[in-house]
């Protein structure tokens, strides 16, 4: 006997994938999480387009974490540029970055993933029957957005970032306007940790490699060395080399594997779990009083991770914001030469690796660029495979929805994956 | 009232302007007791069916199965809206349009033949009647608001700003980049609704928003002469977020 789940339009996440899930004799014997997302092309592109246009162009692969996008190729570029960014500069980047955290993280929470865990099919229907939490979290969300705005122009696709710094200096008096909602900012993420803290959590444990940077001194997000609860530990410029671009029998998709190790996961679980002891005491002391702590090994609190990250970016941005010092230049201009820089910044969704080439005149020759969730794809199946029991004993619908949450819990980003993923139909066989 | 029912579609794209519907927030919560969003993938598991009242459509039509699902919309919407640089001009991704599409995917992709791609990223107007456009990267959530509360009240057609960025730009005060600091900056022939944005963080307007109501490129392009700014950069410039609209592509191609 067997049964197929099959969602042909994945729902709630950020672009256009699909789920195929086969099984037969109680276990799960085939499991595919495809994309049919266009192709953009974006490496290709990239070639004959001057340095300084990269931030700009690279940030339109996703409209969810530009920020993201912009920070990976900019920090690349200055590699070979030489441009040193001073602290204060590097300070505003984190700002800005720790903006794109919150919108997005809690995009994520509870527009996208809650409603899994309470049986709503939107935020929309959750918010009749939890109005308190979800106008909270909108609010939070929208101050992320206003930090974004702030520094940035706009929170999609912001305009004052560029290789080497920011194209003018932001103000002091632009940035302090933002203390004033975040009294409220910090209330509302201590409270959605609490809420999330408390959400029914299916079981799931499975033997996992994390992979994340690790930071110095602070939570990791601008740069650090690439790190792994099982003991990786390496500098980010050799990172591409020790990984390994599989494509499984069944699928056409690309994923990664690190070399001699197998594969592994990105995001918040990952550092979190590598990187507890930066969190923000108060956060830590949150977490624990609800007798969760470190590390976590369950994919589905991935949710707690990052509910921690969001009242940690919180925090963090308090401080920021406050003793925040204008740089006396906006922005270093580096020597335009030829050369080869890569850089690993954390997105929201994981680490996001950029390696360019560029000629002597400052033309892009060479791109790479390795988004979260492509690193991801292979573990999520992994993740429906160690489901399976559970998977067999449902009936389909609610087997179908656990599955979908299964592809939820990491936040995955179909439009950043797809520029190098290949498109599959699914055909439909015979059950 | 009967709520107007919405659907809400990505085609080759970012995901930005259809998350400006999130981003909408307070107002979003708000805005759902006015209308239903029938399909809106990024948001709901829940999928109502056709026909819609309004389809708004982010992103390009890139691939076969586009074509056949964007012709699909048509039939099934009222209202077809237009949103954002990729599905009013073709987007970022129309880059590809000024390249071999076969030498691409054989760059990006180690297995290019299962990769099934149109020879153009184009806006869905090249393969169906689209009734209304609104223009940046992203949309601004302010006038995607704006569009959709006169769209609630009956107003047609729905009003959005005409103004070039370089009138809004004046009307904000800016002292000007391309004249004060010598930046290129193409506000002259930028349609406006960004309320100026890149010449406030003190860079000039890379065109975002897409050509204004004839543009006249010629006399900015000769100012940018002056400034020693050489014609292959010139060409970059207008070869961004909407090189593939008609007015900017004219230009590209004279510098090709």
């Amino acid at each position: 006997m067997s049964k197929v789940i099959k969602v042909d339009c994945l729902a709630r996440v950020e672009g256009e994938g699909n789920l195929f899930v086969e099984l037969s004799d109680g276990r799960v014997s085939r499991v595919e999480v495809g994309i049919f997302e266009a192709p953009r092309f974006f490496e290709a592109f990239l070639r004959g387009r001057k340095y300084y246009e990269v931030p700009d162009i690279t940030a339109r692969i996703c409209g969810i974490c530009p920020i993201a996008y912009i920070m990976s190729s900019s920090r690349a570029l200055e590699k070979i540029l030489g441009a040193e960014v001073p602290e204060e500069v590097r300070k505003l980047r984190r700002i800005v970055y720790l903006g794109e955290w919150i919108e997005s993280h809690v995009l994520h929470i509870l527009m996208l993933h809650a409603p899994d865990f309470l049986g709503y099919e939107s935020v929309l229907s959750m918010a009749r029957d939890y109005p308190d939490i979800v106008r909270k979290g909108m609010k939070l969300k929208g101050w992320g957005n206003q930090v974004i705005s702030v520094v940035g122009g706009r929170s999609v696709h912001p305009v004052s970032c560029r290789v080497g710094g920011f194209h003018r200096i932001i103000r002091r008096d632009e940035l302090l306007p933002l203390l004033k909602g975040l009294g409220q900012a910090r209330d509302y993420a201590r409270e959605l940790l609490e809420w999330v803290l408390k959400l029914p959590m299916p079981d799931l444990k499975r033997d996992m490699e994390l992979v994340s940077l690790r930071g110095v001194g602070e939570y990791p997000i601008l740069e650090g060395r690439v790190v792994s609860n099982k003991g990786l530990n390496v500098p980010e410029d050799v990172f591409e080399n020790i990984l390994v671009v599989e494509q499984a029998k069944y699928s056409t998709s690309l994923r990664y594997a690190l070399k001699d190790r197998g594969h592994y996961v990105v995001g918040p679980l990952a550092r979190y779990n590598n990187n507890y002891d930066l969190l923000d005491p108060e956060v830590r002391g949150v977490v624990e009083s609800y007798g969760y702590g470190a590390p976590l090994h369950n994919s589905f609190q991935s949710i707690i991770a990052r509910a921690a990250e969001v009242y940690h970016a919180v925090l963090e941005l308090e401080e920021l914001i406050s003793n925040y010092r204008e740089p006396q230049q906006p922005y270093v201009e580096g020597v335009v030469r030829r050369g080869v820089g890569a850089a690993i910044t954390e997105a929201p969704r994981g680490m996001l690796y950029h390696r360019y080439e560029i000629n002597e005149r400052g033309y892009v020759i060479n791109a790479n660029i390795i988004p979260p969730t492509s690193q991801n794809l292979a573990s999520i199946e992994e993740d429906l495979l160690a489901l399976s029991d559970k998977l067999a004993t449902l009936n389909l619908e609610e087997a179908q929805w656990l599955a979908e949450q299964t592809i939820r819990n990491y936040d995955p980003c179909i439009s950043c994956a797809t520029h190098f993923l290949k498109i599959r139909y699914v055909t439909h066989p015979k059950p | 009232m009967r709520k107007l029912k919405v659907a809400v579609y990505k085609f080759s794209s970012c995901d930005g302007c259809q998350l400006q519907f999130l981003n909408l927030e307070d107002e979003l919560l708000q805005l759902s007791d006015l209308i239903e969003f029938a399909l809106f993938y990024e948001a709901r598991r829940f999928v109502g069916s056709g026909p819609y009242d309004v389809a708004f459509v982010e992103g390009s039509i890139s691939t076969p199965h586009e074509v056949e699902l964007i012709k699909k919309v048509r039939e099934e919407s009222k209202v077809l809206v237009a949103i954002g640089a990729c599905a009013t001009s073709g987007g970022i991704q129309a880059l590809r349009n000024w390249a071999d599409a076969e030498e691409y995917k054989r760059y990006v992709y180690p297995r290019p033949e299962w990769v099934e791609v149109l020879k153009y990223a184009e806006p869905p107007s090249k393969y169906v009647k689209v009734d209304y456009e609104i223009r940046g990267c992203p949309v601004s959530k302010d006038q995607l608001l704006s569009f959709v509360l006169q769209l609630l009240k009956g107003k047609t057609p729905p009003t959005l700003p005409v103004d070039s960025v370089c009138v809004e730009c004046k009307r904000r005060g800016n002292v000007c980049v391309l004249v004060a600091k010598g930046i290129p900056c193409l506000g002259p022939v930028t349609m406006g609704g960004c309320g100026a944005l890149c010449p406030s963080y003190g860079r000039g307007c890379y065109g975002c928003y897409g050509p204004m109501v004839d543009p006249k490129p010629d006399a900015l392009n000769a100012r940018f002469k002056e400034l020693n700014i050489k014609p292959k950069e010139i060409q970059l410039l207008f070869k961004q977020f909407t090189n593939w609209s008609k007015e900017f592509r004219k230009v590209v191609e004279e510098y090709e």
